[in-house]
């Protein structure tokens, strides 16, 4: 219970320093973001009545009658909401509502290659360390290194320019002409799956050699720990004593480090929608920042730091569930 | 110094750094054109003149290749050393301290180490004006340390209740001064694992900045190599050379850092080394997750990790 109190605790705190970065950030950069939109509105529809301006300003909280603390507790309190304002690039579509269109691409998207390359990642790692000192495993580390080497993006151009574009297996371009309604039809589906192959495999490989290595590596040390040698002792079959003792237990430090590992995926993912072009919130961010849509720009970072922090969360409560010690307040 | 000029893999990766580092020093030597130059003849096919043929803005495409080297060469070594930095006084202060110091410093470094550093970068460089290299730099260093200042300080805690620390303290020795000559010293095999850890983050990260067209553009590097490629759709006009070399220039660069990474950590942590059985690949630290730092401590797994801590502490220390 004191475990996930913590958790929570630290899952509140980072929260708020994102908040508190999103907030400061514009504040302490030269330059008036407030500015900047009024220049960009002002090119999109003429002329800005001065309270319009006003009202705009008091919109994005950029409005200079109130203390930086007073609009520093206003945006908390408008964020916490659920408010996150309007869209300069797009205006005058709400940020959420656009955030929420392209969200569940990039979910199926990380989510897809992370439970992926966690399951086959661990399970390799745990077939080499089985197996140790064979040709398998020598080739497993020098692989490992390089694939955590590989530019995430460089693979999927790679994979974009021959399987798609050479060869024609994938029509990549299909996820533009998929509409929200089509999303049910059976032609959606298929168009979904096209376009989200290769991105889901570029990312997968390249997620997959820190979760290999990590097993692997745990796996090992497991193995030469006494409970594995009594379970052998007792004559147990190989194949019992390699899952339920050893992989049951070297798969605890790789959910530990879930939390780090989901940080890189998301990197990966972020270069990786660019590349297809694929219609995520990564690819929604580049063309926020690109168009200096900065309401945009913050919210998709907030969504992106939520959701690695609910998942790191998640992965916790499988922690507790998967380690009896730390369930019953036992403590190291 | 011997042990680590045996191991294979030491080899290996400092080959690969020369390499690099030749191509760096000698770049106007390699290659007689200047990489800036687009008074070639556009989309010139591979030939003496231009070994890798020209871009569709007239680039000669090899002398940017190599030109290319300096500036992520640069950025990897001085983004690693500066984040070394950063991870030597967090890490040993929180470590070697302890108390409300080390509560409040490795409370920062959670928080660090979960919160997305991509997306954190591009949130930041989307506000600088001034985007130069020195500006990259700064910003790689406050998204890259997190996860080695961990390491460190997990390392000087261990180091703490050792017998030598203590009879340190006797003798009267000031705090500054064990941390200056026992401590540091003690941990300069993590410290030089680190270093190259980081410096393969930087070169990755800054790629991907490059890339995304977020860095210093005019900057000429593997990652705005791929990005003018891209833009100009080396596609459509089969210019393959142009998207495959930057990418293995970036990928051989890197896996020269985490063969390093790999190799400091088995030379200078006498159990890991290969002839010991048991323990040759049961490293406590280890290559990461892509992208990062590879430097990712295991526990034994009997050890449970403290309940808020994201990371064990490297196991068998």
């Amino acid at each position: 219970m004191q475990y996930l109190l913590r958790r929570v605790g630290l899952l509140l705190l980072t929260l708020w320093v994102a908040l508190t970065v999103n907030f400061a950030l514009p504040r302490l950069m030269p330059g008036n973001p407030l500015e900047l939109m009024m220049g960009r509105l002002g090119a999109q529809g003429g002329q800005i009545a001065p309270s319009a301006a006003k009202a705009i300003a008091r919109a994005y909280g950029l409005d200079n009658t109130h203390s930086a603390i007073s609009q520093y507790f206003t945006y908390l309190h408008q964020t916490a909401m659920g408010h996150f304002g309007l869209s300069i690039s797009l205006y005058p579509e709400k940020v959420s509502t656009l955030i929420g269109n392209e969200l569940p691409w990039t979910i199926g998207l990380v989510g897809t290659a992370v439970v992926i390359s966690f399951v086959v990642g661990t399970a390799i790692g745990a077939m080499a360390a089985w197996r140790r000192s064979g040709f398998f495993d020598s080739l497993l580390v020098p692989t490992g290194v390089m694939l955590q080497a590989m530019p995430a993006f460089w693979l999927g151009i790679l994979l974009l320019y021959f399987f798609a574009y050479r060869l024609g297996w994938f029509n990549v371009s299909s996820t533009n002409e998929v509409e929200a309604r089509q999303l049910a039809s059976l032609s959606g589906l298929w168009a979904i799956l096209q376009a989200s192959f290769l991105p889901a495999v570029a990312l997968v490989a390249v997620s997959l050699g820190g979760y290999i290595i990590l097993m692997r590596n745990t796996m090992i040390t497991v193995m030469s720990d006494d409970f594995v040698k009594f379970a052998r002792a007792k004559g147990l079959p190989d194949r019992i004593v390699a899952t339920r003792y050893a992989a049951r237990n070297a798969i605890l430090p790789v959910f530990t480090n879930f939390a780090l590992s989901l940080g890189f995926v998301v990197a990966g993912a972020i270069a990786i929608e660019v590349v297809f072009d694929y219609p995520g919130i990564a690819d929604q961010l580049l063309a926020a920042v690109e168009a200096e849509d900065y309401p945009l720009m913050q919210a998709i970072f907030l969504i992106i730091v939520l959701g690695v922090l609910l998942a790191n969360f998640v992965s916790d409560l499988v922690y507790v569930f998967l380690d009896p010690r730390i369930r019953l307040g036992g403590r190291s | 110094m011997k042990a680590f000029l045996r191991n294979k893999k030491a080899v290996t990766g400092l080959g690969i750094l020369v390499f690099f580092a030749l191509m760096a020093i000698f770049a106007g030597v390699i290659d007689p054109h200047d990489p800036n130059n687009i008074n070639f003849t556009p989309l010139a096919h591979v030939s003496s003149a231009h070994l890798l043929g020209t871009t569709p803005e007239g680039q000669d495409i090899f002398s940017q290749l190599i030109y290319s080297s300096r500036a992520t060469l640069i950025v990897a070594l001085v983004t690693g050393g500066l984040i070394s930095v950063v991870q030597l006084f967090m890490g040993v202060f929180s470590g070697y301290v302890g108390g409300w110091v080390d509560g409040v410093l490795s409370t920062i470094t959670n928080i660090f180490l979960v919160l997305p550093g991509l997306p954190l970068l591009i949130v930041i460089v989307a506000y600088v004006q001034n985007k130069s290299v020195t500006t990259i730099i700064v910003v790689l260093t406050i998204t890259g340390w997190a996860w080695g200042a961990r390491v460190l300080r997990s390392q000087a805690i261990s180091l703490r209740d050792r017998p030598f620390m203590e009879a340190a303290r006797m003798s009267g020795e000031g705090r500054l001064r064990i941390v200056v000559f026992h401590v540091v010293p003690n941990m300069f095999g993590v410290l030089a694992a680190n270093f190259f850890g980081a410096a393969l983050y930087g070169v990755l990260t800054y790629t991907v900045l490059q890339y995304l067209g977020l860095g210093d553009i005019s900057q000429l590097t593997w990652g705005s190599m791929l990005y003018e490629a891209q833009n100009d759709t080396a596609f459509l006009l089969h210019l393959w050379l142009w998207l495959l070399l930057p990418g293995i220039c970036i990928l051989l660069l890197g896996t020269g850092f985490g063969l390093l990474n790999f190799a400091v950590d088995e030379v200078a942590d006498p159990r890991l080394r290969r002839n010991d059985p048991v323990r040759s690949s049961a490293r406590t630290t280890q290559a990461g997750m892509p992208g990062t730092t590879p430097q990712s401590p295991t526990t034994s797994p009997l050890v449970p990790p403290t309940p808020g801590e994201l990371a064990p502490a490297r196991g068998g220390t």
